[in-house]
């Protein structure tokens, strides 16, 4: 054995994702020994305090430019403005995974198995503030997610697919309301995640065997040798790709979508909606621009048609559906194809405007799922579309604040839903890929309608019976849903400041 | 002809031009905002906030006339209005002459009639509407003739016809009231097509919509542009100012109270037609087939207001029939071009004053007649109403042109100016502006003497005529002391006041007959009409209508004008929008409730796929993954290629 040599590390640019990591650690040393009357408190505190931290970490090397430990992770622009937006968007997140006010006990359960209703169940709901577990799980998972979206080789890129995933199988888990498909669902969101996460392994492992290597340098390099096995490298590209568009929810890996969002405790699936979007986008970026730029005229046409499917898969099948939670699933895969299309723009242009529309759909999808936690009845969240009949009569400024949110989701000048879909439409023309903007528009125009439905039945509609009332939100959950409409306007009217961020932070390292 | 254009920056007491149109519009605010609340008051800060704007204007009026005669303009720049693209257009306003004369009549006369209306509609219980309609109006229509650039005059153009759309269908409850508003409406729509239309050609081909700019760069445009842009400005002139072929909306706005007629359908936003052209004066001489078009309009249209005239029955239409001949008079006066351009300014101005003091009588005689409107139902009402009777023939004496009355020395220049159009087409125009002049002095005596002399025709026994009060009266006498010495007054000034805007007057052609000739058969042909007017109708007329001849009844009939409106325009537009809505509700719906239904049933079985089995969710993605790494082969080797 010769000597062994340690890799160069820099511990500044890893900073971030090591206090996020070293407070999740902590987190569950708290658990243990926090006692439980507080444990809430102290853990909820501990977690914001963790990312706010790990925040003014990415903040503070807002310059750093380089590759570390060994060419694993890569501190470029991309990756500090997608790190920074997840922590931002975590941070909402947390407020609302925090609330316990709106409901006994909070929206976890930490004893899913005790039967509902039972005297044990309501001693449970009564005595404790829920599974205070799901404060590091969460922080795993975001820490996770800030090291995808800064692996700068293939395995290292794998390792943190698996880190942010298995905190989040577990989370979906444990819903305190309709447990049996919050269970449901977090078992097929961990079958159907670890089939794509063995499709991306091979993938990795056929890319290996085409350029001899892991880094993401390695295989830009190989990519340009003609002499190589062209099968090894476009079935290793398509395999990787399978395992991002999964997370991605891009059609026809979005299957598990609307299952896992329904039955997933409404905070967790925002942080899914807002958070994991951002993370699965920022390392397909970082795949196709920086090892794959090669092969873009080979690549494009594949995921253009994915990218198109996802928008029509979306959008028709929002039509149809009754149930908000499923409703906002399909906006949230139509959505993805659109964040496609900006990222195939494969320009500079692409990677901002794509930055930006992660930003601006991350802060409406957070708000949109936090008024759904709002709107209750004595079983839970009434979520079928039927039961918000009339709730602008009702609940006017819940209600609106809906709708502001629903217009933004359908593009209406004044959100920055305009904005964003105009940046990726724009990015997109730029490219040369007008075919997708026509089918962008197109399908935006259909989502519009299952959006206006439910707009005309908030307000148009007389209450019932059956219209549920609207909690009064905690100040948490008031706090996430200010920010989430507060920016949706904000970048809607004034998206210059963010966009002209994005610009100068779209330049990947290699 | 190359000239440059340019307006002097505002300084001193005329940077405040902006409040004439500031303080109305603010009052019309309050007035319209408040309510009830205003009620009780709200007339008088209507009357108020338009005697000080004319106090104000009279003010800058006075600033303007200091300035040296090459310097006298005023320009100020208040906000950038618009900035899309390569388009900029300011907020920004013009005090020059023209508009100062303008500014003057607007306010003048106005504020004359604003207090006639406080008696008028004092029974009225939308008084307050009505004087927040009227400051709206006076807003609107300073600013069309303040603008400094065709965006800011297209504005107040808007903004006027607004006004007088909401006030002619004032009592909406009536339905002729609104259906004469939606005429006058619909009429407008037309001409401000034009208007606007022509404005956007202004842009495309001039890049600009700035007065000084525009009239600056005329010389550098094709002469077919200069055609169709002035045509098209023609054309929203004639639709402002009821001029053939969009004369058929002012005779039907009567319709609204009387004082509205006065101002708006008379005095005032009539004119802007007149205004625009004389305004945009540097287009329309850089073209000698356009002004030959205006002219002809102008002619056409003096005609066809004097004939229609003479046989109406109802007081107001035939007021609103000689008010659409008068302005062709002065279309006739901007068209000839040159020095006929002021003279035109002075006939606007004088009859400004003389049609609104008839108007005013008007209304003065319904007020005591309990709203008659019918002329073959007055007579001998001198007894009754000293003062209408005195002060409307002041207004008489004025139109037809009695020296030394305004008319005389506002429309007699313009007769002789049309004979000294250079060529044959002088006889052609001089004759019809003296057949005119005969055929207004027959129809207004008409009116006159059966209104005021001859016997009592009144047909309900109710009817016990009286004089109106004294704030009715007061305006009266102020006009009609306007109707007798502005046409003097204003004929010996106005022509050089306005120099610095239509440059100097040029030699004049070689007159076709002599001026004193013409001056001389103008009062021939006036006295024959008035004096056989006067024989026909001394001893009175029957109640009801008579047979009459081929003419008559034409004229009876607006010279079918409606009827072939009708014809062309309405039946064809009908029956396009029938086969429209056919079309949509058959054709595009089908195809968008087809599209809707299409999808939604697809939507409704693709979400049977949805199965929440994951065998089934992990077969699709094993699906999608083939297919995906078969299309990137496929691609490798050459197959899709």
């Amino acid at each position: 054995m010769g000597d062994l040599k340690l890799p160069g590390i820099d511990y500044g640019a890893l900073l971030p994702m090591l206090i996020l990591f070293g407070a999740a650690c902590v987190g569950i040393l708290i658990e243990v020994f926090a006692p439980r009357r507080s444990r809430n408190v102290i853990q909820l505190s501990f977690a914001f305090l963790a990312v706010a931290a790990s925040f003014v970490a990415v903040v503070a090397q807002h310059n750093t430019r380089k590759i570390t430990i060994g060419g694993a992770v890569a501190v470029d622009g991309p990756t500090l403005f997608l790190q920074g937006s997840i922590l931002a968007l975590g941070a909402v997140s947390l407020m609302l995974i925090g609330e316990r006010s709106i409901e006994r006990g909070g929206p976890f359960v930490s004893q899913a198995a005790i039967t509902v209703g039972s005297q044990k169940d309501l001693k449970q709901a009564g005595d404790q503030p829920g599974a205070t577990e799901v404060y590091p799980l969460t922080l795993f998972a975001l820490g996770g997610m800030l090291l995808f979206v800064a692996a700068n080789d293939l395995l290292t890129m794998f390792v943190a697919l698996e880190v942010f995933s298995l905190p989040l199988y577990l989370l979906c888990a444990l819903a305190r309301r309709r447990r049996l498909l919050s269970q449901e669902a977090a078992l097929k969101y961990f079958l159907l995640g670890s089939y794509a996460s063995a499709f991306f392994l091979f993938g990795v492992a056929l890319i290996y065997g085409f350029s001899g290597g892991i880094a993401l340098s390695q295989v830009h390099a190989a990519v340009a040798d003609p002499q190589r096995s062209q099968v090894l490298l476009y079935g290793g590209l398509a395999l990787i790709a399978i395992g991002l568009l999964f997370k991605a929810a891009l059609a026809p890996f979005h299957v598990w979508t609307p299952d896992v969002y329904q039955g997933a405790p409404t905070p967790i699936t925002a942080l899914m909606a807002a958070c994991t979007k951002v993370a699965a986008f920022g390392a397909l970026l970082r795949i196709l621009y920086v090892a794959f730029d090669g092969v873009q005229w080979d690549f494009q046409p594949v995921l253009g048609t994915i990218a198109v499917l996802t928008m029509l898969v979306g959008a028709v099948l929002a039509i149809t559906q009754t149930d908000m939670k499923r409703l906002l699933a399909y906006s949230s895969i139509a959505n993805a194809g659109y964040l496609l299309v900006g990222v195939l723009a494969l320009n500079e242009e692409g990677l901002s405007s794509t930055m930006f529309y992660l930003v601006a759909y991350g802060f409406s999808v957070l708000a949109a799922f936090g008024i759904v936690t709002l709107v209750r009845d004595a079983d839970g969240e009434a979520t079928h579309l039927a039961r918000w009949a009339g709730l602008g009569r009702k609940s006017p400024l819940v209600a609106a604040a809906f709708t502001f949110i629903l217009l933004a989701f359908a593009g209406i000048p004044l959100t920055s839903g305009f904005t964003a879909k105009f940046a990726v439409f724009g990015a997109a023309i730029e490219g040369g890929q007008t075919w997708l903007v026509v089918f962008g528009v197109v399908t935006s125009m259909l989502l519009a309608f299952p959006y206006l439905r439910v707009v005309v039945l908030l307000w148009l509609s007389e209450p019932n019976e059956s219209t549920p009332t609207v909690s009064i939100p905690g100040f948490l959950t008031s706090a996430a849903l200010v920010i989430g409409v507060v920016a949706t306007f904000a970048l809607g009217v004034v998206p210059a400041p963010l966009i002209d961020l994005t610009r100068d932070a779209a330049q990947f390292v290699r | 002809m190359e000239q440059t254009v340019e307006f002097a920056p505002a300084s001193g007491v005329l940077s405040g031009i902006w409040l004439l149109v500031a303080i109305p519009l603010a009052s019309a605010a309050i007035l319209l905002l408040l309510g009830k609340r205003a009620d009780k008051w709200g007339h008088w800060l209507g009357v108020l906030s338009v005697a000080a704007t004319f106090v104000l204007g009279l003010v800058f009026f006075l600033n303007l006339s200091g300035l040296d005669a090459e310097r006298r303009s005023a320009q100020i720049s208040l906000w950038d209005f618009m900035a899309v693209g390569n388009l900029h257009v300011d907020f920004g306003l013009l005090f020059d002459p023209l508009a100062g004369v303008f500014v003057l009549l607007i306010t003048g006369v106005g504020s004359l009639i604003h207090l006639y209306a406080v008696g008028y509609m004092e029974h009225d219980p939308g008084r307050r509407r009505f004087f927040g309609y009227f400051n709206l109006f006076v807003a609107a229509m300073l600013l069309l003739v303040l603008g400094n650039n065709y965006v800011m005059l297209y504005f107040g153009w808007e903004g006027v016809g607004l006004a007088s759309y909401l006030l002619i269908s004032f009592w909406y409850t009536r339905p002729s009231a609104a259906t004469a508003g939606k005429k006058a409406f619909l009429m407008n729509r037309v001409g401000d097509a034009g208007l606007a239309i022509g404005i956007f050609l202004m842009f495309a081909t001039l890049g600009t919509t700035q007065y000084d700019e525009v009239f600056g760069n005329v010389s550098a445009l094709s002469s077919t542009t200069v055609l169709v842009l002035g045509l098209l400005l023609l054309l929203g002139a004639a639709g402002k100012s009821g001029q053939f072929p969009l004369q058929a909306w002012l005779p039907d706005a009567m319709e609204g109270p009387t004082p509205v007629s006065a101002l708006i359908h008379a005095a005032t936003m009539v004119t802007a037609g007149v205004y625009l052209i004389a305004r945009s004066h540097a287009i329309f001489t850089a073209n000698t087939v356009l002004q030959t078009v205006v002219v002809s309009v102008g002619a056409l249209t003096l005609l066809m207001g004097c004939i229609i005239g003479a046989a109406k029955d109802d007081i107001k239409r035939v007021l609103a029939w000689s008010t659409v001949s008068q302005i062709g008079y002065m279309f006739l006066g901007v068209g000839l071009g040159g020095g006929a351009y002021a003279l035109a300014i002075i006939h606007l101005l004088a009859h400004g004053f003389f049609k609104a003091n008839m108007f005013l009588g008007a209304g003065s005689v319904m007020h005591g007649m309990h709203d008659q409107v019918d002329i073959r139902r007055f007579g001998g009402l001198r007894k009754y109403m000293r003062w209408t009777w005195l002060t409307f023939m002041m207004g008489w004496l004025a139109i037809i042109g009695i020296p030394p009355l305004s008319g005389y020395f506002s429309k007699e220049p313009i007769i002789a100016a049309a004979f000294e159009r250079g060529d044959w087409t002088s006889w052609l125009y001089g004759m019809a502006a003296l057949l005119g002049a005969g055929l207004t002095a027959f129809y207004m005596t008409r009116l006159f003497v059966l209104t005021f002399h001859g016997p009592e025709r009144y047909t309900e026994d109710n009817q016990h005529p009286h004089e109106s009060p004294f704030i009715m009266t007061v305006p009266l006498m102020l006009l009609a002391l306007g109707s007798i010495g502005a046409g003097w007054l204003m004929s010996t000034s106005v022509p050089d006041w306005l120099e610095p805007v239509f440059g100097a007057e040029e030699a004049p052609h070689e007159a076709v007959l002599s001026h004193t000739l013409i001056t001389i058969l103008s009062l021939v042909v006036t006295v024959l009409g008035a004096g056989l007017a006067w024989a026909m109708f001394r001893r009175g007329t029957a109640l009801e209508p008579q047979p009459a001849g081929v003419v008559v009844t034409a004229a009876r009939r607006n010279l079918y004008t409606d009827a072939i409106n009708e014809a062309v325009f309405e039946r064809p537009g009908i029956y396009l929008t029938r086969a429209l809505v056919f079309l949509d509700n058959k054709g595009i719906d089908g195809l968008v409730n087809g599209i809707a239904a299409g999808i939604g049933g697809t939507s409704g079985r693709l979400r049977r796929l949805q199965t929440g089995f994951v065998r089934s969710y992990a077969l699709s993605m094993l699906t999608g993954a083939v297919l995906v790494v078969g299309a990137f082969l496929a691609i490798q080797l050459g197959w899709l290629a």
